[in-house]
This record gives C-alpha cells, sequence and structure tokens, in this order.
C-alpha cells in the first residue's frame, strides 16, 4: 500500500515537473513583453534597462533555472502590470472563483436531482424522454451562448437581475465574498447558472440511471407494500440512495467547474481567476499566465492523487492492478 | 458475408457502392485541394464536386439502413437542416449578399442597423441587421459557419488520424510501448480539453493553422483510447487469427483486417466530436484566443456583438449565435441517429 502511495506520488512530482517545462517554454514564446510593457517612443537605452529590470537579457536556460529555483520557494514572478506577486494575485482572485463554483455546484444538484428523479420514474413516457432530450441540449449548448442568453433574458428585457460585475461583498475569514451579501447573490445567480448547466445535464443522467436501478429493489417494493405514496418513496427512501454516487462525482467534477469559469468569468465580466488569466493572456503578462496554469495543475494533480487514493483504499482490485504493473 | 461471422463485419457495402464511394472520397479530397489551393476547375464546379460527393459518402454510410435512420420525425428534420448549414456553408460567396471581407463593398454609414434595414441608396437589404464596420450580418454568418465547420472537422479527422495510428500502434505492440503511450494519453485526458486548448492558444496565439492543431491536441488522446479498447477486443477474435494462420505480414493484418473494423465505431463517435469541437473553438474565440479577425467564425462574431447586447442590439451576436445552436443541435441529432442506425450495442 505504502509502496503504491509513493510511486503515485513520484508520478505526480513527474507530471508537475514536466507541466512546469511545458509551460514556461510554452509561455516564453508568446509575444515581447517588453513591447507591452514600455511606450513605442522610448529611447534604445530604456528597452534595454526595462528588460534587464525583468531579466529579459538573459538567455532562455537562464530564465528557465531562475524561475524553477523561484519557484521552489513559491515564488512565480511578479506580474508586469499589476506590479504584484503572480502568485499573490491569483490568491486574491481565486475566492470569487471558487463561490461561483460551489453555487454552480449547488445549482447543478437542485436542477438535476429533482429532474433526473422524474425522469427515472418515468422512464419509458414522455416525460422522461423529454428530459434525456433536453440534457442533450445541456451538454452540448456553448457555455458562453447560455450566459449571453440569460442576460439578454433577465438583465436586459426582464431586468430582473444585474447582468455582470460583482456586486457588494462582505469580508470573510479575509476573503471578500458575494455569497453571503443579498446584492452579491444577486449578482451570482446567473453565472452560476450557466456554469450549472452542463453539470446538471450529467447529473440528471446519473440521478436517472440511479433512480431506475433503485426503483427495482427490494426496499422499494417494501415501501410500496406497505403503502407509502410514491412521492415519500422517492423523495426520501431512492434520493438517500443515489445521493452518494451523484456527490462522488460532482466531487471529482469540481475541478472541471473552474476549467469552466473562464469562459463563464469572461461572459459576466466576473473578477475571478478565469477572468484574470484571459485578460493577462491579451496583455501578455507572462508571470501570471504560468503562475496560473501552474497552479491549475497542481489542484488538478491534487484531485486526481486524491481520487487514485480513495479508490485504492475503497477498491483493492486497483491497488492489486498498480502493484502488478 | 459468412455463416460463422460472431461479429458485425465491416462495412460490407458491395462492388458498385465500393466504387463509387471511393470515387466520391476521391472526388471530395480533390475539389477541397482544389478550393483551398485556388487552381484547377473553377471555385463553384469545385464545390458542386465537393457538395454531391459529400452527399454519396453519407449515402453509402446509411446504404440499406435508410428506414432505421430516419425513424422519426427529428431524423428527418435534423438531416434536413444540417444538410442546409452544410450547402450554405460550402456556397457562402454565392449566396451571401454581400462579401464581408471585402472592404469596398462596406460602408461604415450602414453600422448597426437592425434587421430589415435598407442600405442608404436602398440597393440592398440586410435582413438580420449589420454590425458596428456595416457589415451584412447574413453574410457574416455564412462566412463564419464556414470557418466553424471547416476548422472542426479538419481538427477532428487528423486527430482521429492520430488517434487511431497510436491506438492501434499501442494495442499491437503491447508490453512497454503501450504502457507508456496509455499513461500519456491518461495524463492529458485527466485535464479538461478547454483548459488545454486554452494553454496551447495562449502560446501559439491567434490563427487558423493554429487553433486546428490546437483542437487536434485536445482530442487525439480521446481517439487513441478508444481505438486501442476496440483493436484490443479486436485482436482476439476468429478473424485475426486466421489471417495470422495464413501467415500473413503484419502490416497486411493490421491494414487489411484490423484497421477497418476499427473504424465503423470511430464514425459515430467523430460526428458527436465534431460538434463538441465547434463549441469549443467558438469558446476560444469567444474568448479572442481563437480564429483571427479577419477570418471570424460563429464564437468570434458573436463575441464582436456582444458588448452592443447590453444597449439592446441584440442581432449583431443572437443571430450568429442561433446558427451555432443549429448546427451543433443537427449534427448532435444526426449523431444519435447514426449511433443507433449503426451500432446499437454503443450506448452512453
Amino acid at each position: 500500500m505504502l509502496v503504491f502511495l509513493l510511486r503515485r506520488l513520484a508520478q505526480s512530482v513527474f507530471v508537475l515537473i514536466a507541466m512546469m517545462i511545458v509551460v514556461f517554454f510554452g509561455v516564453y514564446m508568446i509575444g515581447n513583453p517588453v513591447d507591452i510593457l514600455i511606450s513605442p517612443d522610448a529611447t534604445p537605452l530604456e528597452v534595454e534597462e526595462t528588460m534587464a529590470r525583468f531579466g529579459f537579457d538573459q538567455p532562455v536556460h537562464i530564465q528557465f533555472l531562475k524561475f524553477i529555483g523561484n519557484a521552489l520557494q513559491g515564488d512565480l514572478g511578479r506580474s508586469f502590470v499589476h506590479g504584484e506577486p503572480a502568485v499573490q494575485l491569483i490568491l486574491s482572485y481565486m475566492p470569487a472563483t471558487l463561490e461561483l463554483a460551489l453555487l454552480g455546484l449547488i445549482f447543478s444538484v437542485m436542477i438535476g436531482v429533482p429532474l433526473g428523479v422524474y425522469a427515472g420514474y418515468k422512464a419509458d413516457r414522455w416525460q422522461g424522454r423529454a428530459i434525456m432530450t433536453g440534457s442533450i441540449f445541456g451538454f452540448s449548448l456553448p457555455n458562453f451562448w447560455v450566459g449571453m442568453l440569460l442576460i439578454l433574458i433577465f438583465a436586459v428585457e426582464l431586468r430582473w437581475l444585474p447582468s455582470t460585475g460583482r456586486g457588494e461583498t462582505v469580508e470573510v475569514l479575509g476573503m471578500r465574498l458575494s455569497i453571503f451579501s443579498a446584492d452579491g447573490l444577486q449578482y451570482m445567480i446567473l453565472p452560476a447558472l450557466t456554469l450549472a448547466l452542463y453539470k446538471a445535464s450529467l447529473v440528471t443522467r446519473l440521478a436517472r440511471a440511479g433512480t431506475q436501478e433503485a426503483l427495482m429493489q427490494d426496499y422499494v417494493k417494501f415501501a410500496r407494500a406497505k403503502g407509502l405514496s410514491e412521492t415519500r418513496i422517492l423523495v426520501v427512501h431512492v434520493l438517500k440512495n443515489i445521493m452518494i454516487p451523484i456527490i462522488t462525482v460532482l466531487g471529482l467534477e469540481l475541478g472541471s467547474m473552474i476549467a469552466f469559469a473562464v469562459v463563464t468569468e469572461t461572459v459576466f465580466a466576473w473578477p475571478g481567476m478565469g477572468k484574470l488569466l484571459i485578460d493577462s493572456i491579451t496583455t501578455l503578462d507572462r508571470p501570471v499566465i504560468v503562475a496560473y496554469l501552474m497552479l491549475t495543475v497542481i489542484i488538478f494533480i491534487i484531485i486526481n492523487f486524491t481520487v487514485d487514493v480513495i479508490y485504492t483504499l475503497l477498491d483493492p482490485r486497483v491497488r492489486v492492478r498498480g502493484e502488478a504493473t | 458475408m459468412s455463416a460463422v461471422e460472431t461479429t458485425p463485419p465491416p462495412v460490407d457495402l458491395g462492388k458498385r457502392w465500393r466504387i463509387t464511394s471511393r470515387m466520391a472520397g476521391v472526388a471530395v479530397a480533390a475539389s477541397l485541394s482544389m478550393l483551398l489551393s485556388g487552381v484547377g476547375l473553377p471555385p463553384l464546379v469545385s464545390r458542386i464536386i465537393l457538395l454531391v460527393g459529400l452527399i454519396v459518402l453519407a449515402a453509402a454510410l446509411l446504404k440499406g439502413k435508410y428506414r432505421k435512420f430516419f425513424s422519426g420525425p427529428s431524423a428527418y428534420v435534423a438531416t434536413a437542416s444540417l444538410l442546409l448549414l452544410v450547402v450554405l456553408a460550402i456556397f457562402a460567396t454565392e449566396l451571401s449578399p454581400q462579401n464581408p471581407y471585402d472592404l469596398r463593398q462596406l460602408d461604415i454609414m450602414d453600422g448597426r442597423l437592425p434587421p430589415g434595414s435598407t442600405t442608404f441608396d436602398g440597393s440592398m437589404t440586410f435582413h438580420l441587421g449589420t454590425d458596428e464596420q456595416g457589415r451584412d450580418i447574413l453574410s457574416g454568418i455564412l462566412y463564419g459557419l464556414r470557418v466553424s465547420l471547416s476548422v472542426s472537422i479538419a481538427a477532428t479527422l487528423a486527430a482521429m488520424a492520430i488517434g487511431v495510428v497510436v491506438g492501434i500502434y499501442s494495442a499491437w505492440a503491447g508490453g512497454r510501448i503501450e504502457t507508456i503511450l496509455m499513461r500519456i494519453v491518461d495524463f492529458q485526458l485527466s485535464f479538461p480539453s478547454i483548459l488545454v486548448a486554452l494553454m496551447l492558444m495562449a502560446a501559439f496565439g491567434r490563427g487558423l493553422d493554429k487553433i486546428v492543431i490546437a483542437l487536434i491536441i485536445v482530442q487525439w488522446a480521446y481517439y487513441a483510447r478508444t481505438v486501442r479498447g476496440t483493436a484490443l477486443s479486436e485482436t482476439r477474435k476468429e478473424y485475426i487469427d486466421a489471417a495470422r494462420g495464413l501467415g500473413l505480414p503484419d502490416w497486411r493484418i493490421v491494414f487489411g483486417h484490423l484497421l477497418p473494423n476499427c473504424i465503423p465505431p470511430l464514425i459515430v463517435i467523430s460526428t458527436v466530436q465534431v460538434a463538441n469541437t465547434i463549441v469549443l473553438e467558438s469558446s476560444l474565440s469567444f474568448l479572442g484566443v481563437g480564429v483571427p479577425i479577419t477570418q471570424p467564425s460563429l464564437g468570434l462574431l458573436i463575441a464582436n456583438g456582444y458588448g452592443y447586447m447590453l444597449s439592446g442590439q441584440y442581432w449583431m451576436s443572437m443571430y450568429p449565435g442561433v446558427a451555432l445552436l443549429a448546427i451543433v443541435a443537427s449534427i448532435n441529432m444526426v449523431g444519435d441517429r447514426l449511433r443507433d442506425t449503426l451500432n446499437p450495442r454503443l450506448t452512453r
């Protein structure tokens, strides 16, 4: 067991190093940031000075070694545009993304579970089919397009909800969050709904499959024999049993939620990590791009590692196969 | 078809259809290369050949299964709308009322007109309005449809080719090579495709060729995994043993027997995958890291009009969005029918 964990950990570290190399050299290829940092009519001397200040005058491999050295100390460089350390900058934008992703998860359960249970209950009727067809749309609709449509309907036409921005924030544990103020929550509804749509279709499918399976079980037959109402059977007995796999899958999907947030945040001008990334790409703010990618890679490696470990603990077959190779 | 066949045989068309479909394939390839290089037959003729070739190929794919494919009204609607959109994309140059990228045809005075307005001198009606530079939205959509479709189809085909090579090779070679290749595949699939694509486009910069490359890199692993699975189960079947028993060389077994049997499930997957690629491409273009401004896809058109939407000038991004929705939905629905028709075992 320990050997497996150690090997898995070594793999993760290897992946991290590989990603560092790929990301650094990838980002290094993007344009010349000096063109953006200083005015076009700067003297050659000023250009040279700026180059030296940011270390651009050195050869690539020296820059890379410096980058690795600093990265090991948790320093991924300073943002050219904001002048702050990149990691700190991203961490300050992170709460906004996380609260959005969290509300998105909650929405996707709130929408997906009832629809899925109903579709499973009426699997062969038109209601069930309609819900399943709808979930195909949820899978295939582009995220930004859904967001735009929601803005058009609820913000421009009906004027029920604000369209873009973050609204009033409340300071909780040193982080500025919108989720705890009524005004901020209003701003979150549309982006969170947009983000939730894809996951909601996933949850719908999971819940439908789970419900269909659960309805054939003996405990449902017993509950029916006791004369319980169908609603009670579905809400109390079936729901309890299908929630565990759904929550597991959603936990795994948190990472991809953060990735999809890039699009949603851009549509709604939500000041999170994703918007920061897109802004940094347009302004060629290399350290921020590198730091964002590295942080995301780390998040994903942690998620994958945790999942693997949990699976290994739960399912001995994985462990045996892992040791055999 | 022999009586002891245990698996569905490779697409068996019969001699006439085999020849016809090969000719259609050659015609499609030839007309495409003539269109891209700009030499040879006039573009209109090449486009007609392209369309006919594609229809023949689709007919060959469904040969003998039309009834099963068209088993409901939604199949007719989806096929008709997909056909319409493909025709619009192929003949965008001929059909659009204006060449939106020819600056001589644009007049900034016609900018941001609502749908149904006419030009200042009344010579042309903008049925879907104009954008901020006086471009006809309808023409922009037709051109954008072409960009979106061709980028996605090119990327999907190339990714499929790479995936097939890697998948079959690793299934055939086995051992260490297989382990290494599949580790790479696993590694790549553990990151969401939008993130990887974004990362690549950040490094490459905008460009049609660049987005195609990025979309290939994002997708190949998915095909490699699928093909490997199919190839592994196929290599265990009798016909491969029979071919081995005949003493055929490896390359003939792989190309002549294994490969044709791994393709049918891929046709279904790749259809749906084209739709996913269109969505991914349009998302990237919407974020401003996709296609260049000079050749906007539907996603970029939507992004361009997005800024005006809050002021109620909805048509600039609304109609390209409807076109995007139509193409994605019809491809998905056709793909769904194809899955039921060609490969009933494969259910998601």
